[in-house]
This record gives C-alpha cells, sequence and structure tokens, in this order.
C-alpha cells in the first residue's frame, strides 16, 4: 500500500460503495428474469391449459360428453382433505345435461420430492374412469413411473390400474399397496411414490363420494 | 485471446473433463444418470446454461469487483437459467417436458460456477464461450456414456424415454427380455461404482498414450522395453 493512510477508505465506504454495485447487478437481472416472464406469461399458461385438456382427455373419454368442459368449473376454496391449501378446480362432464362424471385435482403432499399433483376421473356410478399425475419432482428413472409418459412399462403402466376401480366393489380402506395389505401393486425401489399416489386417489374418490350433489349442481362455486 | 481454441476444446472434452477429472458436479450426474436419455438430456440443457453465463460474465468482468464476485455469479447464473426455465416452457414446450425438472438443478451445479470463476472471470468472451461449450460437452460425454451403462446393466434396454425426444422411437432391447434387471446399477452407490469405472479407464487411456509417448521419443529404447 504505497496510498497515504489519511485516504484510505473506510469499512462503511467500502460496504456501501459495494452494496450499490451489488444492487445495480440484482435490478439488471431481476429486470431481464422480470421481462422473460412477462415475455413468456400468456404462452405458458396458454400451454398449460392445452396440456391440462390432453391429460383430461386421457383420463375421461371425450366423446362420453357434450358439454364445454374447461368451462363447467367449478373452483374450490381450499380444501385440505385433497391436499388443495389453496384450492383447485373440478371439471363436470354432462351429456344433455346429465352428470356423466367430473376430474378433480388432487395432490399427493407426502411424495419422495415434495408434492404430487394428480387429476382423478370420477364417473357418475362412483368408479374411477382414470388417474393422470400433472406435476412431480420424483426421482428420474426410479419413482418417476407414475408419470405414464415416464413408465418403461408401456403396456401396462402402473397408473392404469386405478381406471375402473369403485369403491362399490373395493371398500377404500383396501385402496393401499399390497406391501402395506391393500390391492395395488408398487415397483420395487420406488414405494413412496406409488403410496402417496395411491393415497391421493383414495381421498379424491372418498371425497367426491361425500359430495357428490354439491360437486355437479349448476354454477363456479360451491 | 491467450489460449487456442483447440486447447480450449481439448481441455474441456478430455484433460480437465468436469465429470473425469476435476470431479466436480457429482451431485446431477450421479442424480440423472439413470438413463442415456436422462443423462444426455441434462448435459444439453448444461451446455446452453455454461455457454451462456460464460459469455455474461466474461463481458461483465471489468464491472464486477473482485470482492464480491461469487455474490454476481450466482446472481448472473440464478438469473440466466430462470430466463431459459421460462424461455423453453413457453417456446420449446416439448423439450420443456422432458428437461423440465433438470433446468433448475443447473443452477446448483458447481460446474458452471467453477468454470465461471476459473475462466471467464480472466479471459475474453468468445474463448469462455468456447470453454463453456466444449466443458459441456465433456459433461455430455460422462453422462452418456454413464447413463448408458447404468440403464444397460439395470434395465437391459437402452434409450428408454426416447420417444419423448424422437417421437415414434422406441427403447432397444439389448440383454435378453427376460433380463431380471440389476437395482444396484440404478441406485446411487451403483453409480458411484460406474463412475469410478469410467475414471479408471479415463486413467488407463492416459497412462496408455503417455507410455506410448515415451517410448516414442526414444527410438533406440526395445520395443518391449516398458514390459520389464
Amino acid at each position: 500500500m504505497s496510498e497515504p493512510v489519511a485516504t484510505e477508505p473506510t469499512a462503511l465506504r467500502i460496504s456501501v460503495s459495494t452494496a450499490i454495485i451489488m444492487a445495480l447487478f440484482t435490478l439488471i437481472f431481476t429486470a431481464l428474469m422480470a421481462g422473460t416472464y412477462l415475455a413468456t406469461r400468456d404462452t405458458i399458461a396458454r400451454s398449460a391449459q392445452a396440456q391440462k385438456l390432453v391429460l383430461i382427455n386421457e383420463v375421461l373419454d371425450p366423446k362420453s360428453y357434450d358439454n364445454n368442459l374447461l368451462k363447467d368449473v367449478l373452483t374450490l376454496a381450499s380444501t385440505p382433505e385433497l391436499g388443495l391449501p389453496r384450492g383447485g378446480q373440478v371439471w363436470r362432464a354432462r351429456k344433455g345435461g346429465q352428470a356423466i362424471g367430473l376430474v378433480i385435482e388432487a395432490n399427493a403432499p407426502d411424495g419422495y420430492s415434495g408434492k404430487i399433483g394428480i387429476i382423478v376421473a370420477v364417473l357418475a356410478d362412483g368408479s374411477v374412469g382414470g388417474v393422470r399425475v400433472t406435476e412431480h419432482r420424483e426421482t428420474p428413472g426410479l419413482g418417476d413411473y407414475i408419470d405414464p409418459a415416464k413408465d418403461k412399462n408401456k403396456a401396462a403402466p402402473w397408473i392404469a390400474q386405478f381406471a375402473g376401480q369403485s369403491p362399490a366393489t373395493l371398500p377404500l380402506a383396501q385402496w393401499k399397496l399390497k406391501k402395506d395389505g391393500g390391492e395395488f401393486s408398487y415397483r420395487t425401489g420406488a414405494t413412496i411414490s406409488a403410496r402417496a399416489v395411491t393415497a391421493a386417489v383414495a381421498r379424491a374418490v372418498s371425497y367426491v363420494h361425500t359430495h357428490h350433489a354439491q360437486l355437479y349442481a349448476e354454477g363456479n362455486t360451491p | 485471446m491467450t489460449q487456442k481454441v483447440s486447447e480450449i476444446a481439448w481441455n474441456g472434452v478430455w484433460k480437465q473433463n468436469t465429470g473425469l477429472v476435476q470431479i466436480l458436479g457429482l451431485c446431477p450426474i450421479l442424480a440423472v444418470s439413470t438413463s442415456f436419455v436422462n443423462g444426455v438430456s441434462l448435459a444439453l440443457a448444461t451446455i446452453v446454461v455454461m455457454a451462456l453465463s460464460n459469455a455474461v460474465v466474461s463481458a461483465l468482468r471489468q464491472y464486477i469487483p473482485y470482492e464480491i464476485r461469487i455474490p454476481v455469479f450466482i446472481l448472473i447464473i440464478a438469473a440466466l437459467v430462470t430466463v431459459l426455465d421460462l424461455a423453453f416452457n413457453a417456446w420449446l414446450h416439448s423439450l420443456y417436458v422432458v428437461l423440465g425438472i433438470f433446468v433448475p438443478l443447473i443452477v446448483t451445479n458447481c460446474i458452471v460456477l467453477a468454470r465461471v470463476e476459473a475462466f471467464a472471470a480472466k479471459n475474453g468472451v468468445l474463448a469462455s464461450t468456447i470453454d463453456g461449450v466444449a466443458m459441456g460437452v465433456g459433461l455430455l460425454l460422462v453422462l452418456g456414456l454413464l447413463g448408458g451403462a447404468r440403464e444397460l446393466i439395470g434395465t437391459g434396454a437402452l434409450f428408454n424415454g426416447i420417444d419423448m425426444i424422437i417421437p415414434g422411437a422406441s427403447a432397444w432391447q439389448i440383454l435378453p427380455p427376460d433380463y431380471p434387471g440389476f437395482l444396484l446399477a440404478m441406485l446411487p452407490p451403483g453409480a458411484f461404482v460406474a463412475l469410478a469405472c469410467l475414471i479408471a479407464g479415463k486413467s488407463w487411456l492416459d497412462a496408455r498414450a503417455a507410455a506410448r509417448q515415451a517410448t516414442a521419443s526414444k527410438p533406440d529404447t526395445l520395443p518391449n522395453a516398458n514390459m520389464a
């Protein structure tokens, strides 16, 4: 240090000038992220809607109903029974005004890597039309077989075993993995993901059973 | 430019290979190398992030005070990954469905920060971009080999999930269809074993090349002198 001691910057001055530089970088890069968010928001929302319809069509035969399903939506308020603390949606399928079935959102809060989002189609007779995982972060190659797109067994994906099951023929207490004394299979090495999804499906089926009339009622709020 | 392009590229792909020599970023390497498609997908996304972050940091390097470089680097990397994640989601949605959960993981990959710190902070934009790509390609080779080996030993097939990238394509059953699978290869300990084999293989190749060079530089030595 050849400079005189008198001009040596104080700790306070260094902190302030460094903090200003840091703040400038933060401002610039936050603006970059905000700009990208605004530029992509509508496209992302549209593709999320389109993807939702693709999934709904997989669990509920699009030919079985004639109403505009995406418009006949019931918005649930906070429903902890379904793992939806911030609420969720129910799409109602009707044909000539008659109830055909509904597709209900639910969450399994106890996946291996956090929340697993699912949709369950419950037909008017109480049986399951199908189940799909809408979002998950399960281990690739291990727990992600709950998503049929990642399931190696394409002929009989794991998630397909729920379709056609009904609490009328299989008591809800039996809606567990075989390992836990229930009826549903799982893959060795990744039980947690399967257990979480199975429990969430059972909860959704039971919820639809107890709130049947309420869920099919006209209007967009219960 | 202080280093030649070919030198930077060779460093990234082989000499300083992130997975086999620097042993950086083990977390994503071990976590996603359960199949060839997963491994290669993550590596491709990482190449994009490394090229971008190296280029941006290199362009801004004279404005970044040395004392706060690390928080600024992390800020830049995290912002770029967020932008890329959103852009993939909006405009390359089918790719996003495949890479979705891997892209945010790149923020925590220390390879990116290591290259920014070790290379981009001291070199020009072009050289830094090449370094980012080369390091990423090195990672791609390791993840491809590791993913392929673990998948083949673990499930008996290769290219599971390829239909998400190339619609209509399907996995190749290499071993007999009644192969029971080998769970160890799919679990984290198997990843360590497979990575160790790759590191040993690279060391063996390097040792053989060095021995050859030694023999070639002493033409008067007997061909089998190194057998002694």
